[in-house]
């Protein structure tokens, strides 16, 4: 369909198109069907849309649609070496701390660790129905063998929700205190928000080795991080205008007022936010099996791949229960910041 | 005059895109509703000029929109202004830098706040030290002096609270004392009680003014209800549209309104309440036959109750055993309804 000839023509580009070496792009399905002879009939109804392959029909200077995504592989192709030069020693601190918590959670025993769980949650819910939840949730998966695999999640998640609110809470502190920051940081917490987990993946992948945990460490902060920076930015903007102004009435400095009024009026706020971040990096952790995050996720992701429908469905229904305790905890202590400081 | 504690000259505050300009415009002469209608740009204060004497209240009273809560933030400098001078102790403020304008903060104004403004996530004894505690003073230091005003605004042992445990009264003494604790000088009080139930804000104007008569500070307060005004001014400043209307004693201006719209503003208070013989009297040293004494303080309602009805009487007006004037049962009843000069402009039928 000589849909843009009549561009070149008119233009008088002609000679700069066919000149330029002619069509080195492969032939498409189209092209050959209609080289074989037997090209469909075509209706009005189905003219297609005159995309990038009907510019290089017309013009054969023009590249093709697929080139596209074909030049994207190749710039970041090219661009990676020198990336992961500086990415990788930037991010090496993660694989230890991925490492070193995976150790610890595995090596340390379970007469241990399940009453040091049990006392940090009584610690901060000063609830002892929850720490009974605590001792029954790990004590059932232990007692169906799924202890060790539920460690390995919990200590993934506990690296990577502690180093996203690290980060996550000064971004969203900057943020609030600027306007310009704000607008630019809010598309970009959107597009992490939205972007279909598996994406995080692919480029990791080019970029760092399978066998190196930074790899889903790095896309479940990523994908974790951003309720945490949502919350301490709307959270610190939220605090009763007047309040601030009574601060600056009575000469508290910029520090005084961040640490001393700020942060604790938006506390209730960031706590919401630490356990939505606990919360997506669960859901993450899971994802991150596919590239060979250990846990819980293996035994859905080996569930799905060998049909093996009662490990896929007991892993899942450990997953729902580690969550359970996860969010019940984080829960509590936000309802013990609440009490402080209502009204 | 250059004596004055605090003195305003020439301020104006223009909110919007390109203020400067409009600036102009304000000076040529323009007023508020035809600068937003012209040029978009809201006056928030235009040509202020007030002094306010050490030791005295002076009160500014304005309906919302009136720029008074804006005009007590220049003040300290929590608006900037679009031009003009604050002088306080005879510098001028607004060359301040950073530094010199949060020790002037923390030592020489305090603020009360209409909606009390406490931290919540501290115990009233840690809100009422928060000017100690921002200038780093230690637990030990602060404590009995928070306490010492806690006590002085009637709330002996409330400190390990919280200010949401308090009643809105409560949480504005605590307002109050921690104002009183940073021991500055000046204190910037924003409708501090307009918040507060009639019965409650007639006992917190008590307290301030007996607080007053001990301490002697230069109390700067913003109200919208007439009555306070004329309780608590020494010095009363009536704002409409950014711009003073009328300023001086508060007698003067009930007795001598300079504008229609003052008119009708005091049109409904009780007169024989607030009109005090000394304002009414005909100033005199010479002995006359009178039937009575009245003290240059009582309200005309005094008078009238001390007449016991009677329509011809003549009191002498003694000040302090002295004797500053006659008044005449015939003045007080002018006084009641009189207001010279200008007429009451025509209310809009509803």
């Amino acid at each position: 369909m000589p849909t843009y000839d009549w561009l070149f023509d008119s233009t008088g580009l002609r000679d700069w198109c066919d000149g330029e070496g002619g069509s080195s792009a492969p032939m498409s399905m189209a092209d050959l069907m209609s080289q074989a002879g037997n090209a469909p009939d075509t209706s009005v109804w189905q003219t297609p849309f005159p995309s990038m392959d009907a510019l290089n029909d017309a013009c054969a200077s023009f590249p093709q649609a697929r080139d596209l995504t074909r030049g994207l592989e190749r710039g970041f192709l090219d661009i990676k070496d020198s990336l992961s030069v500086v990415l990788d020693p930037l991010t090496q601190p993660l694989s230890w701390a991925l490492e070193a918590a995976l150790w610890l959670f595995q090596t340390t025993p379970w007469f241990v660790m399940i009453p040091v769980l049990a006392l940090i949650v009584a610690v901060i819910s000063r609830s002892a129905r929850l720490t009974g939840l605590i001792l029954a949730a790990f004590g059932g998966l232990a007692f169906i063998n799924y202890y060790d695999y539920a460690m390995q999640t919990l200590a993934i998640i506990t690296v990577c929700a502690l180093i996203a609110v690290l980060f996550g809470v000064p971004v969203g502190i900057a943020m609030s205190r600027s306007d310009r920051l704000e607008r630019i940081m809010i598309p970009v917490l959107d597009m992490l928000q939205t972007l279909p987990p598996f994406v995080y993946l692919i480029p990791l992948i080019f970029l760092f080795s399978v066998t190196e945990p930074k790899l889903y460490g790095i896309a479940v902060i990523l994908y974790a991080i951003v309720p945490v920076v949502r919350l301490t930015n709307l959270g610190i903007r939220m605090v009763d205008p007047e309040v601030i102004e009574a601060a600056d009435a009575f000469g508290m400095t910029r520090r005084q007022k961040l640490y001393g009024v700020q942060i604790p009026l938006a506390l209730p706020n960031i706590m919401a936010g630490v356990n939505q971040t606990i919360m997506m990096s669960l859901a993450m952790v899971v994802i991150a099996s596919m590239v060979s995050a250990p846990g819980l996720g293996v035994l859905v992701l080996r569930g799905i791949r060998n049909l093996e429908l009662g490990v896929g469905l007991v892993a899942g229904f450990g997953i729902v229960l580690l969550a359970v305790v996860l969010d019940r905890s984080t829960k509590a202590a936000l309802a013990r910041v609440n009490a402080v400081q209502k009204g | 005059m250059t004596d004055a504690k605090i003195s305003i000259r020439n301020l104006f505050k223009i909110f919007g895109e390109a203020p400067q300009e409009a600036l102009a415009h304000a000076k040529a002469g323009m007023h508020k509703a035809e600068l937003l209608e012209a040029h978009r740009h809201v006056l928030g204060l235009r040509d202020i000029n007030v002094d306010m004497q050490e030791g005295e209240i002076t009160v500014i009273m304005g309906l919302s929109g009136s720029g008074k809560s804006t005009l007590i933030r220049h003040l300290n400098r929590l608006i900037e202004p679009t031009a003009g001078e604050v002088v306080v102790n005879g510098e001028n403020i607004l060359h301040y830098g950073d530094a010199r304008l949060r020790r002037l903060r923390r030592s020489n104004m305090s603020m009360v706040f209409q909606k009390f403004a406490l931290l919540p996530h501290r115990s009233v004894l840690e809100n009422v030290a928060t000017p100690m505690i921002v200038e780093g003073a230690k637990k030990n230091d602060y404590e009995t002096e928070a306490a010492k005003w806690l006590d002085r605004v009637g709330l002996q042992g409330q400190g390990a609270q919280y200010p949401h445990q308090l009643s809105g009264g409560m949480q504005q003494r605590v307002g109050i004392a921690r104002a009183l604790t940073s021991n500055s000088d000046i204190m910037l009080m924003d409708e501090a009680f307009s918040a507060l139930d009639p019965l409650i804000r007639t006992d917190m104007q008590d307290l301030l003014l007996e607080l007053q008569r001990e301490l002697r500070k230069t109390i700067v307060f913003i109200t919208h209800d007439l009555d306070e005004a004329l309780k608590l001014a020494d010095h009363l400043v009536i704002l409409k549209d950014g711009e003073v209307v009328q300023q001086g004693e508060p007698q003067h201006i009930l007795m001598h309104p300079g504008d229609p719209y003052i008119v009708d503003f005091i049109a409904d208070i009780n007169r024989a309440r607030v009109l005090r013989a000394g304002t009414v009297m005909t100033k005199t040293t010479d002995p006359v036959p009178v039937d009575s004494e009245v003290s240059a303080n009582a309200t005309l309602e005094e008078v009238i109750t001390q007449g016991g009805g009677n329509a011809d009487l003549t009191f002498r007006v003694m000040n302090r055993d002295r004797q500053v004037g006659v008044l005449s049962m015939r003045d007080v009843l002018a006084a009641l309804v009189a207001t010279e000069g200008v007429k009451r402009t025509e209310a809009p039928a509803a």
